[in-house]
């Protein structure tokens, strides 16, 4: 089994010209690389009627329709997360609820306030008491505020870990940018957070010093949205890792944090 | 395959596992890579990079597999006689990087290494970065190739052939639809930085320029070799597209 914990999907009410074609990539470019789930999130509409990283109720209410669909037209291949906006509590939480009941498996944080703010607390809880685990964009050491995101670091997502700690915390994409050295260094004592190895940075190095930091129990396979730095990189691990060890990124360790048969 | 797109040697900036010689081969064995162009990654910092270069000619010499990619520096006195002397070592090509060297990218000194090495039949390679912006050390701010200056080269010298690696694909598309036919005739592209599905850059870019433009390149060991590799798996080429991109390019810009 191979389960991408970090893939995306876009819809047609989304600010990508050619969705469709970026859909159907994907799920083809998948079955090459031998992928068996792909657990994605949609940002709302994706920049169209509101910022991809501050969606707007009504965007991921359509966002989050839409992928709930996905995961009913394609049962065997795609699982959901629930996206929400921090910024609009009583609105996320009811959102994780709903997913929840339509067959969701986890909750996406994006960039719309920084993670280590109160307001992301019970979200927590919602997602601890659904056992969904929380993807959460990171820019990989945020020395400076970034334009059309309130970004987090992996310092700030290992402050709201530690105040959850029965909640499994995905770290987004340690090759997608930035510092990965200084987001290993933040993580490594903070056990409820697990990395995924997606984004497009494939650095000489990065898997071995990654392993190093936090283990083999608590990384997680992914793409996001570059499948071939992806595949690159579970490549690499065949001829790093025994085949046990192997089994546990490219699925083992996402089955155990996922609400029990997710990928059933 | 041949991978136009290779270092030995420490980087500055972070380790890097595999910088030996043999550490090269060995990832070059790994994922079935027969030759590779190789350049001396601390001497693209350096202020003069002829003990790099020195290093490199020697290794050349001594590994069939490896060819030399010297650096040139057209601010130093006398630079002319490095690019002879690595015209009569019969290198692949030499390398300039201005941003690394503090210099224009289309100021005179680099104008006048892109003419001077078009004359003598060699190839001129140059990287648009050598690592993500986003996650550069705080003092590397060293300013990465533009466009711009990739098109005002290749309009210096009718002579001119160019080699572009970690080029993306806004970069490529730019200088490509900005010069003539016969000027984007005479520019190669690594694959390094050009993303494959969902994006589906590579395959766009192959499909709009065409692979005779096109070269296999890794940037190892800054980046592991595996997905330049994926990223023509998850292709459907015919084997003899994959052939130019992976070799026949490359040898015809050699002259082998």
């Amino acid at each position: 089994m191979l389960i991408d914990v970090h893939a995306h999907f876009y819809h047609d009410r989304s600010g990508r010209a050619g969705w469709g074609a970026l859909n159907h990539s994907r799920l083809t470019a998948g079955e090459r690389i031998g992928i068996t789930w792909h657990v994605a999130s949609v940002l709302g509409s994706w920049g169209l009627t509101s910022p991809t990283y501050f969606p707007s109720p009504s965007d991921l209410e359509y966002g989050n329709r839409w992928l709930q669909q996905l995961t009913q037209t394609h049962p065997h291949r795609v699982r959901g997360y629930v996206t929400v906006n921090p910024n609009h509590t009583g609105d996320a939480l009811r959102r994780i609820d709903l997913g929840k009941r339509a067959g969701m498996i986890g909750l996406k944080l994006a960039a719309s306030r920084r993670a280590d703010d109160p307001l992301l607390d019970p979200l927590s809880e919602a997602a601890g008491r659904h056992d969904f685990p929380v993807l959460h964009h990171v820019w990989q050491h945020r020395r400076t505020e970034r334009l059309g995101q309130e970004a987090s670091d992996a310092v700030e997502l290992c402050r709201l870990a530690a105040r959850h700690p029965k909640v499994h915390f995905i770290l987004a994409h340690i090759g997608g940018g930035g510092d990965w050295i200084h987001s290993l260094r933040a993580v490594r004592p903070q056990g409820n957070v697990l990395i995924d190895l997606s984004g497009s940075g494939a650095d000489g190095g990065m898997l071995e010093q990654t392993l190093q930091a936090v283990g083999i129990e608590r990384l997680l396979w992914g793409a996001d949205v570059t499948l071939c730095t992806g595949w690159a990189k579970l490549r690499y691990l065949e001829r790093l890792l025994t085949p046990n060890d192997l089994d546990l990124v490219r699925a083992g360790n996402a089955v155990r944090i996922f609400p029990k048969g997710a990928f059933a | 395959m041949i991978d136009v797109n290779t270092f030995i040697g420490a980087y500055p900036w972070r380790p890097v596992h595999g910088t030996e010689p043999w550490d090269l081969l060995a990832a070059l064995d790994r994922v079935g890579i027969a030759e590779a162009w190789v350049s001396h990654l601390p001497s693209l910092y350096w202020k003069d990079p002829a003990a790099g270069n020195a290093v490199l000619l020697d290794l050349a010499a001594r590994e069939r597999r490896l060819h030399a990619v010297p650096a040139v520096h057209p601010g130093l006195p006398h630079w002319e006689d490095d690019l002879a002397e690595a015209r009569a070592h019969g290198v692949v090509a030499v390398r300039c990087d201005p941003g690394l060297l503090g210099l224009p990218p289309s100021g005179a000194e680099i104008t006048s290494l892109i003419r001077r090495a078009g004359e003598l039949s060699l190839p001129v390679l140059s990287a648009v970065r050598l690592e993500d912006g986003r996650g550069r050390h705080p003092l590397d701010v060293s300013p990465e190739l533009p466009p711009w200056a990739v098109r005002a080269w290749l309009r210096s010298s009718p002579l001119t052939r160019l080699v572009i690696t970690h080029a993306d694909r806004a970069f490529i598309e730019e200088v490509h639809w900005g010069s003539t036919p016969e000027e984007a005739a005479r520019v190669w592209w690594d694959i390094s930085w050009i993303w494959g599905p969902p994006e589906d850059d590579l395959c766009h870019l192959l499909a709009a320029i065409g692979t005779g433009r096109f070269l296999f390149g890794s940037s190892q060991p800054l980046r592991i070799p595996e997905v330049a590799c994926a990223r023509l798996d998850l292709l459907d080429l015919s084997a003899e597209d994959r052939a130019a991109i992976t070799f026949r390019n490359a040898l015809a810009l050699a002259g082998k």
